[in-house]
């Protein structure tokens, strides 16, 4: 069965952490900083569990700063 | 395979839209307008309209949407927006000409300009953010607050017997023949996102065909003014919004 793996690069800078995209995403691959902050003083998000990432562009989508790209392969 | 691997182009399914640029928006953490703008940008490009597109920005949260989006764009009086969105129209009937509003910019100070562009049937595309409050100046009472809602100057909650009832515009604006197209999307979840776009998409087609003008309501959150975290703002508004503003088309005349 083909496999799909995702993976999202975030625009760290960009994020207000917000959280939205944290609560959207089905496999909880995303998660907010818990100390360190960036340029703006926000707790911005990022990947905490990677591998998990399927590429399903729902942390994206729901992004108001348009900070998140999201990346997928189908591996046969 | 390894994270390098995948994040190559050919492998990118979803990237900021090429039309929203880099400037830092200066919405709180969590704000709708930034989703909504993201749809904008996408639907322009898509439509190939980037060079012809004429938008109108409204006094309120997204007074600086010329600021984020890079097309055409003016900056209305309060409220006046479909009146200067009328008048761009007709001078150049080959742009697209949408008025980007809030709802004390729509449903209260520009009611007036709002219904009779929309009785004129302008052939604009209005989008309308509605989150039940006036957020930029600090979370004031607006027309559309429900009954019962906490805000700065309904303290005790909004009372029917003296604040009047939450107005529901849109559907005001749906009785109107010049309409073509009114409906209430949200923006809280990635399949409403989805639909939200179709329906911007929708209307702004709608303003290039000449049907009419057509209405796109976003029920929307403002964490900051409702006091909340965005995502318990999004179940606030499920919660409470959706009951007054129920989502879905409520005037297509293409499908009737």
């Amino acid at each position: 069965m083909a496999k799909i793996i995702g993976a999202v690069e975030i625009n760290q800078e960009r994020c207000k952490g917000c959280n939205l995209c944290v609560v959207a995403c089905p496999t909880d691959v995303l998660g907010l900083q818990p100390k360190e902050v960036n340029n703006r003083g926000y707790h911005f998000a990022y990947t905490a569990q990677p591998d998990k990432c399927i590429g399903c562009a729902s942390c994206a989508l729901v992004c108001p700063d348009a900070c998140i790209e999201v990346y997928r392969v189908i591996e046969k | 395979m390894k994270p390098e691997d995948i994040k190559r182009s050919e492998n990118k399914v979803y990237s900021k839209p090429e039309l929203l640029n880099d400037t830092p928006m200066h919405y709180c953490p969590g704000c709708s307008h930034g989703v909504v703008h993201k749809l904008v940008s996408e639907v322009l490009k898509e439509m190939g309209m980037e060079h012809k597109s004429i938008g109108v920005a409204p006094v309120g949260c997204a007074v600086f949407a010329y600021s984020y989006i890079d097309i055409d764009w003016i900056e209305a009086a309060h409220g006046r927006a479909p009146a200067v969105a009328t008048g761009a129209k007709r001078l150049n009937p080959d742009r697209l000409v949408f008025t980007y509003q809030g709802d004390g910019d729509l449903a209260a100070i520009g009611t007036a300009e709002t219904i009779h562009a929309a009785n004129r049937a302008e052939n604009i595309a209005i989008i309308f953010i509605n989150n039940a409050i006036y957020g930029m100046t600090g979370g004031q009472m607006a027309p559309t607050t429900l009954e019962g809602q906490k805000t700065a100057t309904t303290p005790y909650g909004r009372r029917v017997d003296l604040n009047g009832y939450p107005l529901k515009i849109s559907n005001l604006l749906a009785q109107l023949d010049g309409t073509c197209y009114v409906t209430r999307q949200a923006v809280h979840t990635p399949a409403a996102v989805r639909k939200a776009k179709s329906a911007i998409r929708q209307a702004f087609e709608n303003s290039m065909a000449g049907r009419g003008t057509s209405v796109v309501e976003i029920v929307s959150t403002c964490n900051s003014g409702w006091k909340m975290s965005p995502a318990k703002a999004n179940e606030w508004m499920v919660e409470n919004m959706f009951p007054q503003y129920p989502l879905g088309d409520i005037k297509n005349i293409i499908k009737e």
